[in-house]
């Protein structure tokens, strides 16, 4: 248009925060609370809302994205749980080994890509391991509206099933959980049959557990619209790769670990993003010119597009072969 | 900046006028010599001193008299304004956002007093001082989102997002350039845009909403459209057709100057926090088109835009059988010569008019 054209930056609106607590749940995950470091309330959020958080890693800067788990009726602060990975690619160990109370840190404005459906009149949760995060909010929001929900939350021990003891507790008749090590499965057909009209199904875990409950929800005659999941997918290393950019006019390399979006940043090249895990469709980027294998790993782009050779995500897909040439 | 609101109307005698600050202001759309759609976004940060764009949601002499003429049309027609049931939290959040911007960018006109969930607030043009509870409907005399939007311009849809796709699941919709809510409600975004010729096949939309379903928090967009209206009129629905529709056939050599006017939309778009519905405000400005021919640099581009529209738009726009008439007029106040980029009225720097 016309008014006055400002530059877009590339993710969400940024929030700097100081860290207030620091909790570990248990071996594998530990909590993180944050208040702002302006003292102003944090923006109210929608459950299933997630902030990328920003971690200034020596010269490398680690962008990961984390579900909200704080109450969003909570403008005092946001919480999130990071489950450590020790194979992973360093932002979780970062978060365990190097973060501490008082540290000040930046955090994206929440971005939705896990809503809940509004006009459900009955909410499933289905959590799996650390998939319990954006439940803790979505049960915060419902309790206050009034709204109807269960959780089933299946764990690999009672150890690691972080925050099932307070939830049992506060809710004993809405709250179901499965403990792997005592070969407890999670009824899902069971569960799935016989819900109310109207009911809503959300899952959020490993790929397998989604993959079983798409499958298994539409074999019962569920409509895919009334099952939402979610998943971040964390950019897998591979092969380095070499990559021209078009538009800024530079070759960049793409190292093993790094993903393309983060060899893009790194080189200097501004390149659009909200959740970094394949998901919300922004870094979607046009291929010029390509003599090679794609390895996408996405949600975002449909088969087609994967077949085509035409798009890829940087966030998550990486490329074989001698010559990628991309629209950024 | 101290308002001097208008006494006027948009109806019977048409007393609506805008004064000289309201003309040098007006979001003229168009930034060249022709116009086509496109997806036209840019971020909604703010603009220059005194802009229309300068506020999150902008405030003029016409405030009061708009405020009249929505309570006029919702006496007659209620359903100008509808939430579905699952739309209240998003109503709430429209409350909130326009409390809040309007508190924040008017103080000496708004004011928002909050304690927790018990709210107080006060709108000095339109004399109303209320204290309620935030998130409990039982204290305000209605809904949430017909509560603030009878005391802000502009109509607002209120979009739900769900399976990579919007839903006009709310509004309060009286300012509209020949729509329906009542038509619309419960319409995904391909199906209220169905009636758009040329856009669909540009691919318009399918950009437009992956734009919008990517629209972020603190991160609000807007966009100009626009379209042709006889008499300022700010209702004009398919529901009254036959008391606006009519109007056209009044234009005459004599009165098209004061008749014809240009409508622009200035929508922006919002996420709203608690609820991840989209808020989609689209305020109406009307401009005479003997006023837009003030400024030479509009009165050169109108010209040229309405002569040079496809067939198609200025159909779909309804002015296609005064096109012949308006360019008449406007031809006028074109003298050829070339006009400066952009859509500010460069009153200092364009030469006046070569007659």
């Amino acid at each position: 248009m016309s008014a006055a054209p400002q530059k877009a930056r590339a993710g969400a609106e940024r929030i700097a925060v100081t860290v207030s607590a620091v909790v570990p749940l248990n071996d594998l995950v530990t909590r993180f609370e944050f208040t702002r470091t302006d003292g102003k309330p944090f923006p109210p959020f929608s459950a299933g809302a997630h902030t990328v958080i920003e971690m200034k890693d020596g010269d490398r800067t680690r962008l990961n994205p984390y579900s909200l788990m704080s109450d969003p009726a909570d403008p005092s602060r946001y919480a999130i749980s990071v489950r450590r990975d020790d194979a992973g690619r360093g932002g979780s160990l970062f978060m365990h080994r190097n973060v501490r109370v008082g540290d000040a840190m930046t955090l994206s404005y929440p971005v939705n890509l896990f809503a809940l459906d509004l006009r459900a009149r009955k909410h499933v949760f289905l959590a799996g391991g650390i998939g319990i995060t954006p439940f803790l909010a979505m049960i915060a929001q419902l309790d206050r509206m009034g709204g109807r929900w269960e959780l089933h939350y299946a764990a690999r021990s009672a150890a690691l099933a972080s925050y099932a003891d307070e939830l049992t507790a506060r809710h004993p008749a809405r709250v179901h959980v499965y403990h792997d090590d005592q070969d407890q499965a999670l009824p899902l057909a069971d569960l799935l049959d016989g819900q109310p009209l109207g009911t809503h199904v959300y899952v959020c875990g490993p790929a397998g557990m989604i993959d079983w409950v798409h499958t298994t929800a539409r074999a019962h005659g569920w409509p895919d619209e009334a099952v939402h999941s979610e998943e971040f997918l964390a950019p897998q290393p591979g092969k380095p790769f070499e990559v021209r950019l078009c538009r800024s006019d530079i070759t960049i390399q793409v190292g093993e670990h790094e993903s393309l979006l983060e060899a893009m940043e790194r080189c200097g090249v501004e390149a659009p993003f909200l959740c970094r895990g394949g998901a919300c469709g922004q870094c979607e980027t046009d291929v010029i010119e390509a003599d090679g294998t794609f390895v996408h790993r996405d949600h975002w782009l449909e088969d087609e597009d994967h077949a085509s050779g035409k798009k890829i995500m940087p966030c998550v897909s990486r490329f074989v072969g001698k010559t990628l040439v991309l629209d950024r | 900046m101290t308002i001097q609101f208008n006494e006027e109307t948009f109806r019977d005698d048409y007393s609506f006028r805008n004064s000289a600050w309201a003309i040098k202001r007006f979001p003229f759309p168009f930034h060249e010599d022709s116009y086509m759609y496109s997806v036209n976004m840019e971020q909604h940060r703010g603009g220059p001193e005194g802009s229309v764009y300068e506020k999150r949601f902008d405030l003029d002499e016409h405030y009061l008299s708009e405020m009249q003429d929505r309570a006029l049309v919702l006496a007659e027609d209620p359903l100008r304004c509808q939430s579905l049931p699952h739309m209240t939290l998003a109503g709430w959040d429209t409350l909130e956002l326009i409390m809040v911007s309007k508190s924040e960018d008017y103080p000496d006109l708004f004011q928002l007093h909050r304690d927790g969930d018990r709210w107080r607030w006060v709108n000095k043009p339109m004399g109303i001082d209320h204290s309620f509870t935030f998130l409990d409907e039982t204290t305000l005399p209605c809904g949430p989102l017909e509560y603030i939007t009878r005391q802000t311009q502009g109509d607002f849809a209120v979009l739900d997002q769900r399976d990579d796709m919007l839903w006009m699941d709310a509004g309060m919709v009286t300012t509209q350039a020949d729509w329906s809510l009542d038509f619309d409600i419960g319409m995904n975004f391909f199906e209220w845009h169905a009636p758009v010729p040329l856009a669909h096949e540009m691919g318009i939309f399918k950009r437009a909403l992956k734009f919008l379903l990517n629209v972020q928090q603190g991160a609000p967009a807007r966009r100009l459209n626009w379209t042709m209206t006889v008499n300022p009129l700010l209702d004009t629905s398919p529901e009254n057709y036959h008391k606006w529709g009519i109007q056209k056939t009044t234009l005459t050599p004599e009165n098209i100057g004061a008749k014809q006017h240009l409508r622009v939309e200035l929508q922006t778009f919002f996420r709203l926090p608690r609820s991840n519905a989209l808020l989609f405000p689209i305020r109406c400005y009307l401009i005479a088109f003997q006023d837009i021919v003030t400024v030479p640099k509009w009165g050169r581009r109108l010209h040229r835009v309405v002569r040079d529209l496809p067939e198609e738009l200025a159909t779909y726009k309804g002015f296609i059988d005064n096109r012949p008439m308006m360019l008449d007029y406007l031809s006028e106040y074109d003298d050829g010569l070339p006009t400066s980029p952009g859509v500010w009225p460069d009153l200092d720097s364009e030469p006046p008019l070569q007659r």
